[in-house]
């Protein structure tokens, strides 16, 4: 191979003496300290421009290591301060906070996991905040079923009072989300049969018999993922169900592969990065990190609004599913709602809307909030057991 | 030597005014022989740094623009089967071992961007438009071309890069690339110009604009941007925009409102936007900035 591009005097690493290898190599861990992917190639580069004639200035390194070292925006917003930190001995900042890195320790409180046997377990009261019209109706009690498991799954989250029944209830939305996946897998493999022709290997199977394409290659059609977007409302009177929704969507994620989740309460907060974590306990800690610290009233509305002119260009695109689970007792106001729920309605392909409260005898969607959403919802739908969990599967399958 | 001086008054005689962050960043391409992933909003002019680096590097420009499902066939090379099928058709009752070897030739081999790119006499610039549009297994296969430069071809065996492509890859952030792909390129973020660069984009861009109005029309723009509309408009906007004034005969913003507002198509796109900025909100703009 020879060098195309206009032949660069070649500069030897070597060059640099031994005490700048060492500054440099300082510079190096503490970029990765700070959450930068910095390999030994990118060193060795760097040793290179540090001999490099043209380069004396620091304003003139700092750009051409900016270039070099960042991968990402995030990673070009902390930079100047770093290096300018190490090599200009400016106030050093040993660690420039890196967002989404927070780590998650087993002591860490969830706000959103099962707070077993807390005060918020039932909390329907915090439902009357807002519009006033509370549904009135009894809770769909308990029925008694055959085994401990199947009347589990009938039963509305917010009745699983004692923390071991919540954690078996987690624990079978996680087994429930998991034979979902395997069922959801195949339809996608059986669905693969008979499109368009392939006609490299077609060409290829045809040379066995003279040229006659006796053997046709059908082209699988390639396993185009559908993107899920998910917005949870992690308010007081939510928790319960998020938390045990969140569980179950954790587990069926896999099959979506391009999924992005946002918890909202009064501000909207992006955590696909913490639902991404392969164990659905820490996954829930850091979910349940991000949501503290909000209070006041649900803004349904102001967290669409939100979503829809930060976030939405980037995550929505022509096959997008969003789902929202949310009671929809909205303190912001109910045209606001509507008319975000309009704009969201346009760019993405379908709603879902899932609202626990269905569940519940004689609930009727009437607080205006809901109502100004409903017009722009594809399927509307009650997430408050297992067997509603359960109920899903066949319409996303046809996602 | 790294000189990113010479880069950026090269780049300024295309007609591409760049800040000193890129004209480093595409100074070291050249030094470290690294691909460059730029990465900014719709409208920046991400592909326009592609175009002009062709141009001062006097070479072709390969394009290679991604999308969903994008797979070698697209992107490396492609048998031509009609003339393959014709061929061995022609060749009825030979042996089907001879029949095999004659068309599997470089006659009956279709060139994509990415093989075209490395088969060039004089080193190009290959633009990977929109790569976070490609899936993940696009990805990881264009990571091994990017460091290998070299393509196998299992009927023909392996081609090795005559001369190595300067390689520009685009990402508007619809998805996350993965760390090996931005840790193998030089990154660079493209914003919005500011005004004063704008301003200086328009110049050279448009001509028969003063220097004047393009301050005018770049002030603008940056307000414009500041509104909350759903479809930010980009550099191309603007150079239409500024076209329109001219070719218009407008002179000063404040001077022609009604002309100003008729040519506000060319900016805003959709039906809420040019709802949104009314007649008195544009009204407001021109006046902050006369």
């Amino acid at each position: 191979m020879t060098a195309g591009p206009a032949a660069a005097p070649e500069v030897d690493a070597e060059a640099i003496g031994p005490a700048v290898r060492r500054r440099l190599a300082g510079f190096v861990a503490t970029l990765r300290q700070n959450g930068y992917r910095v390999g030994l190639a990118e060193t060795k580069d760097a040793a290179r421009l540090l001999a490099t004639p043209g380069l004396e200035r620091p304003a003139a390194v700092r750009q051409a290591f900016r270039a070099l070292f960042c991968g990402r925006r995030s990673d070009v917003d902390g930079f100047d301060a770093l290096f300018d930190a190490y090599w200009r001995g400016e106030r050093v900042r040993q660690r420039v906070a890196v967002s989404g890195t927070a780590k998650a320790s087993p002591q860490t409180r969830r706000t959103l996991a099962p707070a077993g046997g807390g005060g918020d377990a039932g909390a329907p009261v915090d439902l009357t905040t807002g519009d006033g019209a509370a549904p009135a109706g009894a809770p769909s009690g308990r029925r008694e079923g055959a085994s401990r498991a199947e009347s589990l799954e009938r039963t509305d989250f917010r009745h699983l009072a004692d923390p071991a029944a919540l954690a078996e209830a987690h624990a079978l939305a996680g087994r429930l989300a998991r034979v979902m996946r395997a069922r959801l897998t195949r339809r996608n493999r059986a669905a693969r049969r008979g499109s368009g022709l392939d006609l490299r290997r077609t060409v290829r199977a045809s040379l066995a018999t003279g040229g006659t394409p006796i053997r046709l290659v059908r082209r699988r059609p390639r396993h185009r993922p559908l993107r899920l977007v998910l917005l949870m409302d992690a308010s007081g009177s939510m928790s319960l169900y998020t938390a045990v929704f969140l569980r179950f969507v954790h587990g069926v994620l896999d099959s979506f592969r391009e999924a992005e989740a946002f918890l909202f309460h009064t501000r909207l907060v992006h955590v696909s990065a913490a639902l991404k974590e392969k164990d659905a306990g820490r996954a829930l800690d850091r979910l349940g990190l991000m949501a503290e610290g909000v209070g006041g009233g649900t803004r349904i509305g102001d967290s669409l609004a939100t979503f829809n002119r930060w976030h939405a260009a980037r995550v929505i695109h022509a096959r997008t599913a969003v789902m929202i689970l949310s009671d929809g007792y909205d303190t912001g106001a109910p045209e606001r709602l509507g008319a975000e729920m309009a704009a969201l309605a346009r760019r993405c392909r379908r709603i879902v809307w899932l609202n626990p409260l269905i569940g519940w005898d004689g609930y009727a969607p009437t607080a205006r909030g809901m109502a100004a959403a409903l017009p722009h919802v594809d399927l509307f739908a009650p997430a408050h057991t297992l067997e509603s969990l359960a109920a899903l599967e066949p319409y996303l399958a046809r996602l | 030597m790294l000189d990113r001086q010479a880069i950026a008054d090269r780049l300024a005689e295309t007609g591409y005014v760049a800040d000193g962050g890129l004209a480093t960043a595409l100074a070291l391409m050249d030094l470290l022989k690294r691909p460059l992933l730029l990465e900014g909003e719709a409208g920046v002019g991400k592909t326009e740094v592609a175009k002009a680096l062709a141009a001062v590097h006097r070479t072709r420009l390969i394009r290679l623009q991604c999308h969903e499902g994008l797979d070698r066939a697209d992107a490396l090379y492609e048998w031509n089967y009609q003339r393959q099928l014709l061929a061995i058709k022609a060749r009825e009752g030979a042996d089907a071992r001879e029949s095999e070897a004659a068309v599997f030739q470089e006659a009956y081999l279709l060139e994509r961007p990415l093989l075209a790119a490395i088969r060039q006499p004089v080193a190009p610039v290959l633009l990977i438009d929109e790569i976070d549009r490609a899936d993940e297994a696009f990805e990881a296969f264009l990571l091994e071309l990017l460091s290998d430069f070299q393509v196998s071809i299992p009927e023909l065996g392996t081609i090795t890069a005559v001369t190595i492509p300067r390689v520009i890859l685009t990402s508007n952030n619809t998805r996350d690339l993965s760390d090996a792909l931005r840790r193998r390129c030089l990154y660079h973020a493209l914003d919005y110009p500011d005004a004063d660069r704008e301003a200086r984009i328009l110049i050279a861009r448009v001509p028969g604009l003063d220097t004047a109005l393009a301050l005018q029309i770049a002030r603008v723009m940056e307000r414009i941007r500041k509104e909350d509309l759903s479809k930010i408009p980009g550099v191309a906007e603007t150079l239409d925009w500024a076209a329109a004034l001219v070719g218009m005969g407008v002179g000063r913003l404040d001077g022609d409102r009604e002309a100003v507002f008729e040519t506000l198509a060319c900016v805003l796109k959709t039906r809420e936007d040019r709802a949104r900025m009314s007649r008195a909100v544009v009204e407001r703009l021109i006046g902050k900035v006369a």
